[in-house]
Order: C-alpha cells, then sequence, then structure tokens
C-alpha cells in the first residue's frame, strides 16, 4: 500500500465513523443523559455536548482513551464493559451508546442486559458479519474473513462476538426489547436504502445501528 | 475575628523562609559540613548528630513560630472538634502561592497527606529540601500558580504550625500532649473552611490531594458542595481499611513502646521518642511502596561492603534506606502529631455519617470529581478508587476516573509521573474554562 492510499483509506475510515457517529447522535434527544460506553477518544461524547446539549459521560477501557477524554474536559471513567456496567444504578441515564464494541465484549448479552437497565433506551452500533463480502470471503477462499473496517486477522482480532443484523436482532427479542430504530449502513457509513427487506440490510449493511427501548 | 500575624513573620514564602535559612540555618549547617571534611571519622558523628539536633530544634521552632503565613482565631471562635470538645484559641498556619483573582473564583486549596505539611512548593523551612509537591505546584505546572491562588494548611493535629499536641494548651500553659481531642479528618475541614472564610472565599475552585490529603478532598465535598467547584482525590479512599487501620496501630504502638514516650509528655523531660517513631516511620514507608520498585531500586544489594557481615549491621541496601527514612523523619515530626493524624485517618468512613450509603454523601452533587488510582499502590489499592467512582455515579456526579500504570506504588501521586500531570492538568484546564478562569498571562 502506498503512503497515498493508506492516507485516503484512512480519510475514508474517519469520513465513516463521522456518518456513523452523526446517525447515533441524531438518535438521542436533546439535554437528555448518555453514558457512551467504549467512548475511545471522546469523539461522540463532545458531538453530542456541543451540539446537542447533552449531559455525556463516558466509559474506556484504555487508559490513552481516558487520558484524552479529561484532557478534553470531558467525564469519563477508566472501565470494561463486561464488568463495571454493573456500578451504574438502575435508569441512571436516558439513553446508554455502545458504538463498534459489541463484537468484542465477553458477554453481549449480559451488556445489552445492563445497558438496557442504566438507560431506559440503548444505541448499539455493531459490524454485520453477514455483509456479502464478509460472506464471499468464508464461501470461496474458505478462511476467515478480513475487511478495510474488520481488519485484523483471526488469531489476534478483541472482536470475539461477531454477529449479524438478524442475529442480533434474534437477541433483542430474546431479552425482550423494542426495536425502536433500525438502520444497516453500507461500507462508506451511509443508511442502506430505508424501506428495503430485512434480508437485503443483512446482505449490504456493513454496519447495523439499532435504537432499543426497554419494555414497560 | 481572626488576626494574621505580623507582617514580617514570614510574609512570603520564598523571601521569608528562605531568608531565614539562610541566616538562621544553613551557615552551621555549612560549617558542620566543612568541618567533616577535615575531621575524624568519629567527629564526623558527632557532627551528623548536631545537625540532627539542629534540626529537631527547628522542628520545635515551628510549632510555635512557624515559617508561614498563620491566622489566630481567638477563645471566642472555637473549632468544634467530632470528639464534642471546643479547641480554642485556634491556629492554622499555611502557604499560599500565586494571586487570588479579583472574582475570587480561582483559588486551589491543597490538603496535605498523613506527613506532608503546608510547604508543598517553597524550600522546607526544617528539612531545607523542596516542596512535596513541586512537580504539581508551580508556575507552569498543571496546578498553574500563575493561573490558581494555591493554598496550603497544616492540618489540625499537625506540628507545623497549626494547633496540635505539640502546641501550647492555653488553659495549662503547657503543651497539649494528649489533651488534645483526637482529631478526625472532618476536624481537618471545618478548620481548613474557616481558614476560607478567613481569606474571604466562598467557593473554591478545586480542592486536591493525595492519599488522606483525598480523604479530605472528599470530606469537603461531602460537607460543602456548593464551595467546591472540582475535587481530585488522588490514591484515596472513602474510608480507612482494616488492614491500614492495622499498620497505623503497629505504628503507634511502636512510639508508645518507647520509654522516652512517657505518656505523650516526653517534652517535660526534654525527651522524645526518636527510636519508636523511627519504627513507625519506617514500617509505614514500607507500605508507601510496591514489592516491584524496592527490587528494581535495591534488589538484594549490600550496603556499602562486598559481603555480609553476619551481624544486625544494615547489610543491605534496604536496610540502610529504611533506617535513613526513619532518622530524618524523626528530626521533623512530632510523635504525638504521628499518633492524632494516623487516628483521624482511622475514623474516616465518610458513608458512616449518610447511613452507610457513600452514594447519599453525594448526592445532587454539582462538583466535577476527577478520581485517580495507581496500579501498584497496594495501600489505597483502586478497589478503593472505584468505591468511590461508584457512590458519584449513583448520586449522578460528573466525574472523571483514571486508573494510572505505574510501579511505584502509594507514593505516586508525590512523584514524577506524566500520565498523573497530563491528567491533572487536562481536567483542571477544562473545568477552569467552565468556571471562566482566566488562562495564566492573560
Amino acid at each position: 500500500m502506498t503512503e497515498a492510499q493508506r492516507h485516503t483509506g484512512d480519510e475514508a475510515i474517519r469520513a465513516d465513523a463521522r456518518v456513523d457517529l452523526l446517525l447515533i447522535a441524531d438518535m438521542v434527544q436533546r439535554n437528555s443523559r448518555v453514558l457512551d460506553v467504549g467512548c475511545g477518544d471522546g469523539t461522540l461524547l463532545r458531538l453530542l455536548s456541543e451540539q446537542r446539549g447533552v449531559d455525556a459521560r463516558g466509559m474506556e477501557l484504555s487508559q490513552r482513551g481516558v487520558n484524552d477524554c479529561v484532557a478534553k474536559g470531558l467525564s469519563v471513567i477508566q472501565g470494561d464493559a463486561d464488568i463495571d456496567l454493573s456500578d451504574y444504578p438502575d435508569d441512571g441515564f436516558d439513553y446508554v451508546i455502545l458504538s463498534q464494541t459489541l463484537q468484542a465484549t465477553r458477554h453481549p448479552r449480559r451488556v445489552l442486559e445492563q445497558m438496557l437497565r442504566i438507560g431506559r433506551r440503548a444505541i448499539v452500533s455493531f459490524p454485520n458479519f453477514g455483509h456479502w463480502r464478509i460472506r464471499k470471503q468464508l464461501m470461496f477462499h474458505g478462511r476467515m474473513p478480513v475487511t478495510e473496517n474488520l481488519s485484523y486477522a483471526w488469531y489476534d482480532t478483541p472482536n470475539i462476538h461477531f454477529c449479524t443484523i438478524r442475529d442480533f436482532v434474534g437477541l433483542v427479542e430474546d431479552i425482550g426489547a423494542d426495536i425502536e430504530r433500525g438502520v444497516a449502513l453500507n461500507r462508506y457509513g451511509y443508511p442502506v436504502r430505508v424501506n428495503a427487506p430485512w434480508w437485503v440490510w443483512n446482505m449490504f449493511g456493513e454496519q447495523g445501528v439499532f435504537l432499543l427501548k426497554r419494555r414497560g | 475575628m481572626a488576626k494574621d500575624s505580623a507582617p514580617g513573620r514570614c510574609p512570603d514564602i520564598n523571601g521569608g523562609a528562605m531568608a531565614w535559612l539562610a541566616k538562621d540555618f544553613q551557615p552551621e549547617y555549612r560549617t558542620i559540613r566543612s568541618k567533616n571534611r577535615t575531621k575524624s571519622v568519629y567527629e564526623a558523628r558527632v557532627t551528623s548528630e548536631e545537625i540532627s539536633k539542629l534540626a529537631s530544634q527547628a522542628a520545635i521552632n515551628e510549632v510555635d513560630a512557624p515559617h508561614s503565613l498563620v491566622v489566630r482565631f481567638p477563645e471566642s471562635d472555637p473549632l468544634l472538634m467530632d470528639a464534642g470538645v471546643p479547641v480554642a484559641p485556634l491556629t492554622i498556619a499555611y502557604q499560599t502561592y500565586g494571586t487570588l483573582n479579583a472574582a475570587k473564583s480561582n483559588a486551589v486549596l491543597i490538603c496535605h497527606a498523613l506527613t506532608g505539611d503546608q510547604h508543598v512548593a517553597n524550600v522546607h523551612p526544617v528539612t531545607g529540601k523542596g516542596g512535596w509537591w513541586e512537580t504539581m505546584v508551580g508556575p507552569g505546572k498543571p496546578i498553574d500558580t500563575n493561573r490558581y491562588f494555591v493554598i496550603c494548611s497544616n492540618v489540625v493535629g499537625g506540628c507545623m504550625g497549626t494547633t496540635g499536641p505539640a502546641s501550647l494548651n492555653a488553659t495549662t500553659g503547657k503543651p497539649y500532649g494528649l489533651d488534645l481531642p483526637v482529631v478526625t479528618i472532618k476536624d481537618m475541614v471545618r478548620a481548613q473552611a474557616k481558614l476560607i472564610d478567613h481569606l474571604g472565599i466562598d467557593q473554591l475552585f478545586c480542592v486536591a490531594g493525595g492519599s488522606m490529603g483525598g480523604m479530605q478532598v472528599l470530606q469537603w465535598a461531602a460537607l460543602y458542595p456548593d464551595r467546591v467547584f472540582a475535587a481530585m482525590p488522588i490514591a484515596a479512599a472513602a474510608r480507612h481499611s482494616s488492614q491500614n487501620i492495622a499498620f497505623h496501630e503497629v505504628g503507634r504502638q511502636a512510639v508508645m513502646a518507647d520509654p522516652e514516650w512517657n505518656g505523650g509528655r516526653y517534652f517535660e523531660n526534654g525527651a522524645k521518642p526518636s527510636k519508636g517513631l523511627a519504627v513507625a516511620r519506617m514500617a509505614a514507608h514500607i507500605t508507601y511502596m510496591s514489592d516491584e520498585a524496592l527490587h528494581r531500586k535495591f534488589g538484594r544489594k549490600l550496603q556499602d561492603r562486598s559481603a555480609p557481615t553476619f551481624s544486625f549491621d544494615a547489610d543491605f541496601q534496604i536496610e540502610s534506606y529504611l533506617r535513613h527514612q526513619g532518622s530524618s523523619f524523626v528530626e521533623r515530626f512530632d510523635a504525638n502529631s504521628y499518633l492524632y493524624v494516623t487516628r483521624a485517618m482511622d475514623y474516616f468512613d465518610l458513608a458512616a455519617d449518610y447511613d452507610g450509603s457513600l452514594a447519599r454523601a453525594f448526592k445532587g452533587t454539582k462538583t466535577r470529581f476527577c478520581v485517580v488510582s495507581f496500579t501498584s499502590d497496594w495501600l489505597f489499592p483502586t478497589s478503593d478508587s472505584r468505591a468511590i467512582v461508584h457512590a458519584l455515579n449513583a448520586g449522578g456526579a460528573s466525574v472523571s476516573f483514571v486508573e494510572i500504570e505505574t510501579d511505584k506504588g502509594h507514593d505516586a501521586f508525590l512523584l514524577d509521573v506524566p500520565d498523573l500531570l497530563a491528567t491533572t492538568k487536562g481536567f483542571l484546564d477544562a473545568a477552569a474554562r467552565a468556571r471562566g478562569i482566566a488562562a495564566a498571562g492573560v
């Protein structure tokens, strides 16, 4: 890969992330209370607090990420989604966001249940393992897929619990939550045609973004 | 109304303490050192005792005539202690750095740890060494004295000028000794609040401190939520653990087992329980460091010898180091103060004042918190900090939490740990923006 190509690649990913985050931010009501689990360097937190007047808090595993966030004046706690969500009280937030992290948790179901305990609503975005490129790699090459957005080899990936959009919808049904909104994003981060049927999403969406609501 | 001490006592830190050092202390010290070079080993030992005596004398002077700013609250304005007894008159010795802005919105209160004092960022009047938090506090440092007005006072029960067991008891005309009521963290904080009132400051921009200082930070935030804009408890806990009480008890027993302690009235014999206090300090010092750091620093290395001596000399470097820590500590610290201040930490259990619920202590608080712990701190482990964070979250507080990776143990909060400095700077800069405090030099 040339320097120029790598640069373009980075740009694309960044542009991707922006659309993804803007879409999530769009799902959040103004002036609400939000916990962003796995908040990284705090880009989404900043977006939420600056543009939507949200009281935004974060949790992040890496010390570097936490330091970056604290240096920006964000309220971020060093913690692990698998362990430390249990420390939060019921209904402490309006929304709990998990962006591109579900597949890296040890217990995705438990994490999702915790999120819907802490907040009435949860927003989850995740890479769709049912995308046609991934299916193609497995089918024709017989190897674990490595794509631009999922660039790890099978033996060193932090992503240990991949799922397809369909799998995720099934899990949401199992834990008894409602899907208020669901969007599949193409590889550039833009929504796949809204009125397309599920199987299209599962084939052509590179990631899914879902707004969930606790029942009752 | 409380009165500041007469000007000239020590109106400014650098001028005061430094001038005193240069005038009274250092010349003799220098003479002794220069004699050292020519005299025999035996005489050199004598002179080191002389140095020690001089330093002890200096420490005694600091009790009654500290090289600090001093505020004296008269008999009519007592400090009501948790023990149910008022203490009056009350003296508070403190240092300030930087300038209070017109809005009085840039004051940072620093709370010192067990054996610390108000000399945060100036030469210490007894030891002649630099301030204990010079990595953190000063011009251009994370707690930037070009931007903030920094205050640190000696705690009640201390021995650097604030009322403590070595201070004169007005009713007897003699030092308090054990007649001083037992001091709590809340007593220390109430005394600081009196000082802050005296300085005419309604709300502190930030209260920060490590270890016992962090306990005071938590107590401040719980007791005076509206007076604390931002709070930074570092390597702290909302209650002292059983293990930590145990360590303190060992230290106190070492002091009290020294025959010179004399039921706390050693000053009457012109003696002091140096051996007991040194042992207490040695034992405590081990708890401030990690096994890893000790091994890296000292390993099993021998001290100035190539083989063990088959005796109980300080063969190992670690032994020699601890003995040095013990003996230098007794020169600057009062043994009874050590009993009082360790006791204050033992009694600290913030949740107990709020029906056992720490979350209730912080309910509805507007204060922004930044909680910091260190991976190798086994005295105030990360789990203690997490308990604080948990309670703050439950109370809906704005809280950041960083666990910093270091092998420097509990003492890391005092040391040059870049992640701690960066975290502090980031947190304070953001809070200062929110508070509308002008940047340094603007």
